[in-house]
């Protein structure tokens, strides 16, 4: 069987909850059409780990803490200058992905200078995850842990997270904290970004939220459901993607997990919307021919 | 403080970049498309690692044409997954772009590892080692984008602000959107090599934003976004070399510093002027009040 021979399984089982966690939480951004956050957060990021690896706080958990920091500020950034009307918020979302970068990587270009190879080293880990031959099944637990948190908080918040969703007008009548349940939205999804990022790094996390939740989309239509499916299928491009990247790797090319989990993850939201019963395009098209005939 | 050569010519170069892409950052942001700047710099990678293995040279005009083709496939895939119904338009987006992304990675890795294709470098670019010339190709970028601009004037004006009566009046909204696609993508894919692919969007969006604070007309919207760029990047490149940094990050951040003191500045949307004209209404408000009894 495949991948029993090192331990790469306990690794891919480790990416295949990760993948769980971002493609649940990945179905709020696609709901309330914020699909693109998850790019700003994950970008983001990369100024906060700058920073934290300048100021000498290089264990795991002060890098994570930093990106979650960082990727919180910008979305802050996008909601005080969409509701204060200074752009609208495709915008927003642009001008905060591109300035937090910029940023990052002047602090990064900082470091090399100063530190030399070992934190250059770590730029491209963060920009598109590691190998898949040097992920041990240690460096994920603490990824684990916040992502447990994360679906911790959606499985306590469920209901309000749910009106919020498809009916914010309602939950404000309701009297329903809705600043502060948006706010721990928001912090639930720097959450799921954080976690994913050893594994698939900056540039590609926004695909792990976005596209387990578009192929769900197209098999159910009932809000829990569509969180179960788009766990199924996060947790199983990323089992996958990760296996993959490490037989590759295995034949002597490094290849990172991140492009390998995303393709496989894109696979599954683009056959969804082929396939799935109800919505796909082929079954829509078989039934319209079929009745066309009659 | 004087000004060396070689941050002379970096100068140039980033500020006609920056010039270069404000002009059809202006229509992108207007038609609420900002992030297809960010989605089109992602791609790049893709169309430039699948020409290198097609045309096997690095030094070629075709790894240019096949990013700009990969640009304009990203656009041509998210309005085809749109028109299915079945995803919306954010979620197309979000699909396609990392999608692409994730392929140019993984063939690089795999087939290209020991090449000159570095993938830091094709990311971050590398304006620092501007020579004399560099800055030419893309004011001739700029001047054709403003042609392009100034000739198709009213045309952009009217499907950008109402497609509908464009339509019915005869005008091809949908032409004129793959044009001015096909306009973004060549000045995103000119630019990139400066300033690298992501950041390339800085100078798309932001200067258009910042102009946008200021104007409500077209023409100087564009003409002011042009200014803000040039400012933004020269300003950029001098931070970058009084703290011997990366200098298209530190374009995009002055940039964006520019924007945020806009922002508070700007005597009409700005957030003191909004903040000052709410409390004279309030006052006057109260006052009336105090009046009438």
């Amino acid at each position: 069987m495949i991948g029993l021979d090192s331990n790469i399984l306990p690794v891919a089982f480790g990416t295949a909850i990760l993948g769980a966690v971002s493609g649940g939480v990945g179905c709020y951004a696609v709901v309330r059409r914020q699909s693109l956050q998850g790019d700003a957060i994950s970008h983001a990021a990369l100024p906060g780990i700058a920073l934290a690896y300048m100021l000498g706080l290089r264990s795991e958990i002060f890098l994570l803490f930093a990106a979650g920091l960082s990727g919180g500020l910008s979305l802050v950034w996008v909601q005080a200058v969409v509701r204060r009307r200074g752009a609208t918020f495709d915008a927003a979302l642009a001008s905060a992905i591109v300035v937090f970068f910029g940023l990052g990587v002047v602090l990064m270009s900082r470091l090399q200078r100063t530190e030399g190879g070992a934190a250059a080293a770590r730029l491209p880990q963060f920009l598109f995850g590691q190998e898949a031959a040097v992920l041990t099944f240690a460096d994920l637990v603490p990824m684990l842990i916040l992502g447990g948190l994360a679906l911790g908080v959606v499985v306590l918040f469920w209901k309000e997270f749910l009106l919020l969703s498809f009916d914010a007008d309602f939950a404000m009548t309701l009297h329903l904290p809705v600043r502060g349940i948006s706010v721990l939205m928001t912090i639930v999804t720097v959450l799921a970004v954080v976690v994913g990022l050893q594994t698939v790094g900056v540039v590609l996390m926004s695909s792990l939220l976005v596209a387990p939740a578009i192929a769900a989309r197209q098999w159910s239509s009932r809000f829990g459901h569509l969180m179960l499916y788009a766990m199924a299928f996060g947790s199983a491009a990323a089992y996958a993607g990760t296996l993959a990247a490490h037989h590759l790797g295995e034949r002597g090319s490094a290849v990172p997990t991140g492009p390998t989990i995303v393709l496989c993850v894109t696979a599954v939201a683009l056959l969804s919307i082929a396939f799935a019963p109800h919505r796909g395009l082929v079954p829509g098209y078989l039934r319209r021919r079929k009745a066309g005939a009659a | 403080m004087t000004i060396g050569e070689v941050e002379l010519h970096a100068m140039l170069l980033t500020a006609s970049v920056a010039a270069a892409c404000a002009v059809p950052g202006v229509f992108l942001v207007l038609r609420r498309l900002a992030m297809v700047s960010d989605a089109m710099g992602h791609v790049l990678l893709f169309g430039i690692v699948v020409a290198y293995g097609v045309v096997g040279s690095l030094d070629s005009l075709w790894l240019k044409v096949g990013a700009v083709l990969s640009a304009l496939l990203t656009v041509i895939l998210v309005e085809q997954l749109q028109r299915t119904r079945l995803l919306r338009e954010d979620a197309a987006l979000g699909l396609v772009f990392p999608a692409l992304f994730s392929a140019g990675v993984l063939i690089s890795s795999l087939y290209f590892r020991n090449t000159h294709l570095d993938v830091d470098q094709v990311l971050l670019g590398h304006v620092e080692f501007a020579a004399r010339w560099d800055a030419l190709p893309m004011l001739g970028l700029l001047a054709l984008n403003l042609l392009l601009v100034v000739g198709f004037y009213r045309t952009l004006k009217l499907t950008t602000f109402d497609p509908t009566l464009a339509t019915m009046l005869g005008f091809a909204p949908v032409a004129v959107h793959y044009g001015l696609m096909a306009m973004a993508s060549v000045t995103v894919v000119a630019a990139f090599d400066a300033v690298g692919p992501i950041l390339v969007g800085a100078f798309v969006v932001l200067p258009a934003i910042t102009a946008r604070l200021f104007v409500d007309r077209l023409g100087p919207m564009i003409a002011l976004a042009v200014g803000f760029a040039i400012f933004g990047a020269a300003l950029g490149v001098r931070l970058a070399f009084s703290f011997a940094t990366n200098t298209a990050g530190m374009a995009a951040a002055t940039c964006g510093l520019v924007y945020l003191i806009a922002f508070l500045l700007s005597p009409k949307r700005g957030l003191i002027a909004v903040w000052l004209r709410r409390r004279r209404l309030r006052q006057a408000w109260l006052q009336a009040l105090d009046a009438h009894g």
